[in-house]
């Protein structure tokens, strides 16, 4: 599902050791994010879309993830917000 | 029931239709009361609803899961928390100025916190959908997780500093605390779909991260352990409610094109309502934190202007502009915090904090960080008052301000071209002149004179001699009408305010810790041990 | 930073919050305290609510019961929310692994048709009645006067919505996750005359504006019946013809009924032994929920325990009047 918006989404993860792989999921699939670190916090800019995927949060993880155990550590999103078994979207759907 | 169903294999369920299943169905048509008599409150405030079932629920939280999550939250936050006070933690921020920003923190938000648990409770009960009550009475559930986190994390700094011990007493009596409290009454007693465009949308969803990211950020910048924990952890129940908060407005949005100009309406005066309370934070960044992470001015850009900018974007295809007085906030970004602390350093015998004035360091960041304003309008104003301060006649106020109608700051703001200026506005009702501190809240007075009008202004009933404790008799000789508003208040006159150098905080800091009160200024005592030298500080006598 | 702190010199200004120190004396204070006592706004409202301009936006006047001191309405449990929260996380650990324990043996799916069909007609309706418990008692939180009050009914909303889940639960294993039970459940309860008597009490209490009654009505009367009727007779019997699969479930409601009966409890005895003025109050709607009540539960009691429903209806009654006279009410 694309979208042709450039509006920037964003997520806001607490930073420490839970977050670590989830970061790492969304650099690799999203490949326009970009991640700014704060104390305590770090924010990720994307035009348009991010996805967080179970998938790929697993493969760094080691383990199965419930991405609903995102809420534990997430402080922050901006976009509207779609979420299943398999994907975490956030999005803006106009330009 | 389908007898072949147990023959088949159990259906493994979605995230969505095992929510679906253990939610939807749970409501039904009543028929022995009619369902105007059970929701009373969803009508009259002319908002539109034909189908309730058509709310998308963005987090599919069942009950369980909801305590799932919220327990593993809970247990790691108290670890937190129990560790930040076994080990005397409210010592290790940067220096007591820092806590001074927590004073109004208890004492201004906490009990918002608590409004705002008890106003979606009144959603929880009132909303005839199924999904927008659950997701209401999550919101409400959470909201007194905020108000309780707060109380616990800062009851620690509270038994070793002052102006923290009466925090519900001051909320409801303080006179600048009245602006939040006035902000958080007039949402409860509105209608519930004002209140939750209100709260939902236009407070948390467009302004509430401009004010906790860069502000807990800052908190754990500054050595709060307990403070960025609770913040951090409060603000992943936000993120659920501010998506409920862009939920509720596509809804009302989409179920009639008569909700349209009701929720703009209420756009247009929570935004302008919630950036003048959130404005506070603006002086709590800029000038409370010793050490600095970002400017007002610049968490204004990231998270309204940008942010902001990306959501209004999106709503445009319901019809929705952008909020009306946004280019004055624009406009005043640059002089908000300044003009608030000036008021508050004027006045800081009658506040229940401390204040000073900016260090040469910080006056040098305010330039950087505010080029085009610090060093025209405010660089000078706290030079002449440092001097006055080194001459030993420093500046005060001994007249409390005028507060506006409506958000009850005192009318400090100046006209959005011309920052020599005050901006005051006057609307006459009922053969009464009403003062207002700008157009936005003229504009919201105006449209509802006969609520604002009721407004309990400290001030007004501060001169009019209704705040006094039992007892107190105003035609004695020695009667100080300050003094016993501000005992009325349950602010410790002499102890809680004033300056903050000599302050039983800044004096029991350098006592306690040995570091100085003002990591900019050096010690004000001889308590200070000499770092570099331990001996001399084992040497030395402790109070 | 390290930092090296003079502990022999720091001694706190304050031990615990002003407000506590009035109410408790000089020591420490428990989380349970600070969370709750005074914590809601008493004076200066600015503003008349628009959904109830004759009265302020926390207001005692929403109940006839008058309390000198509405923090004397403690819970003995002492919930905060945190402690709220870890518990029902923890309960809630043990009750998933008794539903997988169940899923995986298909223990529902493997009894006899009537029974599943007993079930789905005596039980899973009930799904609709902790709904309403649910209303009901966000009512009591939403107009409610004081934290020490409110914050319970909140937790118990709550609660409620769990119950309603997991009774609904009990239905999908029943039907194997295709909500047909909880569909048929649903039209009993809008539509069987089994049922009706009971829905009708239900949105009675939907329109009863004082919060207090509603308290006694849903709390304490209505569950202190519905939930021994159900959930030990009702369950009794089908256990003694199937098995316990159902009581493992239902073992849970039962854990939190009685749990929950310790805050009902001590609410109700404060508040009757305040003024004689709350005990006839309190005793009057005891009788008058009771006598409303116990008649609607007859025939879903008949449909599932056949001659021996009076007895179970009788004792039930028994128990509720026991408990009331125990509590100080005059019924």
């Amino acid at each position: 599902m694309a979208t042709t918006s450039t509006q920037p989404v964003f997520i806001a993860l607490q930073a420490n050791n839970d977050t670590m792989p989830i970061i790492e999921a969304i650099r690799q699939d999203n490949p326009n994010a970009v991640v700014h670190d704060y104390p305590a916090m770090v924010k990720i800019d994307c035009p348009g879309r991010l996805v967080i995927r179970r998938e790929t949060v697993e493969e760094h993880l080691g383990r199965e993830f419930d991405l609903r155990e995102i809420q534990v550590n997430m402080i922050s999103i901006a976009g509207n917000v779609d979420e299943s078994e398999d994907e975490f979207v956030l999005e803006w759907r106009s330009a | 029931m389908a007898a072949e169903g147990n023959s088949k294999p159990a259906k493994k369920l979605s995230l969505k239709e095992n929510y679906a299943l253990l939610t939807r169905g749970l409501g039904w048509e009543p028929s022995y009361e009619k369902k105007e008599d059970i929701f009373r409150y969803i009508s009259f405030e002319g908002v539109k609803i034909h189908d309730w079932d058509k709310w998308e629920d963005p987090f599919r939280l069942t009950m369980d899961a909801y305590w799932k999550y919220q327990g593993e939250k809970e247990r790691k936050l108290y670890a937190i928390v129990d560790a930040f006070q076994q080990h005397n933690g409210q010592f290790n921020v940067t220096d007591a100025r820092y806590v001074q920003a927590l004073k109004l923190f208890i004492n201004g938000i906490t009990e918002l916190e608590y409004d705002s648990h008890r106003g979606f409770n009144i959603l929880a009960r009132e909303f005839p959908g199924v999904g927008p009550r659950i997701a209401a009475q999550m919101q409400s559930l959470d909201e007194l997780r905020h108000a309780t986190t707060q109380i616990h994390t800062i009851s620690q700094y509270a038994k070793y500093f002052t102006g923290m011990n009466e925090f519900p007493y001051q909320f409801d009596r303080v006179w600048y605390l009245s602006i939040p409290k006035s902000f958080f009454e007039d949402a409860v007693t509105s209608g519930p779909f004002e209140f939750i465009v209100a709260i939902s949308f236009a407070f948390e969803y467009v302004l509430t991260n401009l004010a906790f990211m860069p502000w807990m950020s800052g908190a754990a910048f500054n050595g709060d352990m307990a403070t960025v924990s609770f913040g951090f952890s409060a603000q992943s129940d936000e993120a659920r409610h501010m998506t409920l908060g862009i939920e509720v407005i596509k809804f009302l949005l989409e179920q009639d094109p008569g909700n349209v100009p009701l929720v703009q309406k209420w756009i247009d005066k929570w935004f302008w309502r919630g950036y003048r309370l959130l404005s506070l934070l603006a002086t709590m960044m800029d000038y409370m934190l010793p050490k600095r992470v970002m400017a007002w001015n610049e968490a204004w850009e990231i998270y309204y202007e940008q942010n902001g900018g990306a959501l209004f974007a999106d709503l445009a295809r319901y019809g929705i502009k952008p909020p009306k007085r946004a280019p004055e906030t624009i406009a005043e970004k640059g002089h908000v915090a300044h003009q608030m602390w000036s008021v508050f350093y004027g006045v800081r015998d009658a506040v229940g904090f401390q204040t000073w004035l900016p260090s040469d360091e910080e006056m040098a960041w305010m330039s950087e960080k505010y080029p085009d304003t610090f060093d025209k309008y405010y660089r000078p104003r706290y030079e002449y008052w440092k001097s006055l301060e080194a001459a030993g006649t420093p500046f005060k106020n001994a007249t409390l301000p005028q507060l506006c109608q409506v958000c009850q700051w005192p009318c400090l703001f100046t006209e959005s071209g011309d920052p020599t200026t005050l901006s005051l506005r006057e609307s006459e009702y009922q053969g009464q002149t009403f003062h207002t501190c700008s157009d936005g809240c003229k504009d919201i007075f105006d449209d509802t004179p006969e609520k604002y009008v009721h407004a309990w202004l400290p001030v007004h009933q501060i001169y009019q001699g209704n705040c006094f404790l039992p007892g107190v008799d105003p035609t004695a000789p020695d009667f100080n009408p300050m003094y016993e508003a501000l005992r009325y208040m349950g602010i410790k006159p002499g102890i809680d305010g004033g300056d903050y150098k000599g302050s039983a905080d800044a004096t029991n800091w350098e006592n306690w810790t040995s570091r100085p009160a003002n990591i900019h200024e050096g010690a004000y005592t001889d308590a200070v041990r000499d770092t570099a030298n331990p001996a001399d500080a084992s040497a030395r006598k402790t109070s | 930073m390290t930092v090296e702190i003079r502990t022999k010199g720091v001694k706190p200004l304050a031990i615990s919050f002003g407000h506590l120190q009035r109410r408790f004396g000089d020591k420490p204070a428990t989380r349970y305290q600070e969370a709750t006592f005074d914590i809601q706004s008493t004076a200066n409202f600015h503003y008349k609510p628009l959904w109830d301009p004759e009265r302020e936006m926390f207001d005692a006047r929403r109940t006839a019961i008058v309390m000198k001191d509405w923090y004397a309405l403690k819970d003995p449990r002492q919930f905060y929310y945190g402690n709220y929260t870890t518990t029902r996380a923890k309960q809630q650990d043990a009750i998933d692994r008794t539903l997988d324990f169940v899923e995986k043996r298909d223990l529902l799916r493997g009894l006899s048709q009537d029974t599943r069909e007993l079930i789905v007609h005596a039980i899973v309706p009930l799904r609709h009645y902790e709904w309403g418990a649910n209303t009901n008692s966000a009512h009591v939180s939403a107009y409610g006067f004081g934290t020490a009050i409110t914050s319970p009914a909140m937790m118990n909303t709550a609660d409620r919505l769990g119950m309603a889940q997991h009774i609904s639960r009990i239905g999908l294993l029943i039907d194997g996750n295709s909500g047909d039970s909880l569909q048929a459940a649903q039209a009993l309860w809008t539509d069987h005359a089994d049922w009706q008597p009971l829905r009708r009490e239900v949105e009675r209490m939907f329109v009863t504006r004082d919060w207090f009654e509603v308290f006694v009505a849903q709390l304490l009367v209505a569950d202190a019946l519905v939930y021994p009727l159900f959930f030990q007779q009702i369950d009794a019997a089908i256990a003694g013809d199937s098995g316990s699969a159902l009581s493992s479930l239902s073992d849970a409601l039962m854990r939190w009924y009685e749990e929950t009966a310790k805050w009902i409890d001590a609410v109700i005895k404060t508040a009757a032994a305040e003024s004689a003025d709350n005990k006839a109050l309190l005793s009057g709607w005891v009788q008058t929920w009771r006598d409303r009540l116990l008649p609607t539960l007859t025939p879903i009691a008949q449909r599932a325990l056949g001659n021996k429903a009076d007895d179970a209806l009788a004792a039930t009654t028994a128990a509720l009047n026991a408990r009331a006279a125990k509590l100080g009410l005059a019924v």
